[in-house]
């Protein structure tokens, strides 16, 4: 493998093109695999390209690398000529195939660990933590739910130039605050206050998903902060 | 309006020290309380009787062998935490230990934001003790569990609304944990609560 990282085991960015081989990718940034799933890449990779893997899984190479970007430079700022690259309506896409993973795989996996791990405990408890578990993927979904609802048409409508939908989105600012603070609250749950039957085993498991959630949802964030509201307000001045 | 936050000073120029207090003067949050030309004994025993919420200090005031272990001398004295002012040429393993470090030529906003930045830093920090919650903290961890407002709880203990404040910010910081449902999951865990109150 050609990986190339510095001394201090970053990725340099100059690697990052779309001749270089996905697997070489992959390699430099195994939290990407996430990404290719969501993406629904076929992963027999093999020597193809990224631009060829793209092609051929009908993905988009410009938002592709951005997402990339996002996933592997903790300060990655996307230049304005990178923006005026990507199609609005792909970074879209993505940011469904990201909802959709999130409710449908990753939080279904947590939910499996915690159903192991709470196992011994006594029926109270169980109750307690799972109903803290369900009003988080409740209000994770609600909030899910008005992007794909109000956002993503109002974004779709003036792509298409057609008339915006009436509603128009507000700040959903502090809505990720707390859905961010939950999040965090669950991992310090599961880290410190957890009865002591729970199975160990499978709090490792929980703690696993949720760190890795965590850590998507705050990459989810960005890309709609750093890379959705900026190609917005283009359109909007349009 | 908040107490202003006390600063000792512990500066040998007297032009750099009273220019900091005239600074400070003008803008608010902060006041000198003391000011201190060096660490001899006498300062020493003055410096352990002020309660200071933030120090600044001229590193200046220890000799060239010891300069750099200087905060850790500091924290001898006093637990505030330490700013440290470069009047001279000063090498960055000495000035590290620092919560910040103002310059000569830092503006009046930007010495007021180091001051500011230094003493949250050290509100934030865990400590290695009192992690538990006190007896009242439990009793305000109820009350949030039950959904009771800041208002309400601080009508039932009779305490200022301030105060309920201080104690869920401590809460928070003991327990890690910030929203009111994950407070509440604290306490039905620790048998504070019963689950069956709150359904």
């Amino acid at each position: 493998m050609t990986a190339k990282k510095n001394l201090s085991g970053e990725v340099s960015r100059s690697v990052f093109s779309p001749k270089m081989k996905m697997a070489d990718l992959v390699d430099l940034n195994y939290h990407l695999l996430t990404v290719l799933d969501r993406l629904n890449i076929d992963l027999t990779l093999g020597d193809a390209s990224v631009s060829e893997v793209c092609e051929r899984n009908d993905v988009d190479v410009a938002t592709f690398f951005l997402v990339c970007g996002i996933y592997t430079f903790h300060d990655y700022v996307p230049s304005g000529e990178t923006l005026d690259s990507v199609n609005v309506m792909h970074i879209i896409r993505y940011l469904h195939l990201s909802h959709e993973f999130y409710l449908h795989s990753a939080l279904v996996d947590i939910a499996d660990d915690i159903e192991l791990m709470l196992a011994p405990c006594d029926e109270k408890h169980q109750r307690i933590i799972w109903r803290f578990f369900s009003q988080y993927k409740e209000e994770l979904s609600k909030h899910f739910e008005y992007e794909e609802n109000v956002v993503f048409p109002y974004v779709k409508a003036l792509y298409e130039h057609t008339d915006t939908p009436s509603a128009t989105p507000e700040e959903v600012g502090d809505d990720h605050t707390n859905i961010e603070e939950k999040v965090e609250d669950l991992k310090n749950i599961v880290l410190k206050y957890l009865p002591r039957e729970c199975n160990s085993k499978a709090i490792i498991k929980v703690l696993n998903g949720i760190y890795r959630l965590a850590r998507d949802l705050e990459r989810h964030t960005l890309i709609e902060d750093s890379i959705l509201m900026p190609l917005v307000n283009k359109l909007e001045k349009r | 309006m908040t107490e202003k936050k006390k600063v000792l000073l512990i500066i040998p120029s007297l032009m750099v020290a009273r220019g900091i207090e005239q600074i400070l003067g003008e803008v608010g949050e902060f006041k000198v309380i003391g000011i201190l030309s060096d660490l001899s004994r006498g300062s020493a025993n003055r410096l352990r009787n002020i309660e200071a919420d933030v120090v600044v200090i001229d590193p200046i005031v220890f000799d060239y062998e010891s300069r750099a272990n200087g905060r850790s001398v500091l924290a001898d004295f006093s637990d505030a935490p330490a700013v440290a002012i470069e009047t001279s040429l000063m090498d960055e393993e000495t000035l590290r230990p620092y919560d910040a470090v103002i310059g000569l030529y830092d503006s009046p906003t930007a010495v007021v934001r180091k001051l500011r930045s230094a003493v949250e830093s050290q509100q934030d920090s865990p400590r290695a003790e009192g992690e538990e919650l006190s007896a009242r903290e439990k009793e305000i961890l109820v009350s949030v569990a039950k959904g009771m407002l800041n208002k309400e709880i601080a009508d039932q203990y009779n305490i200022s609304i301030y105060t309920v404040i201080t104690h869920r910010k401590n809460i928070t910081r003991k327990t890690g944990i910030k929203t009111v449902a994950g407070l509440t999951v604290y306490a039905l865990l620790n048998n504070l609560i019963d689950i069956n109150s709150i359904e």
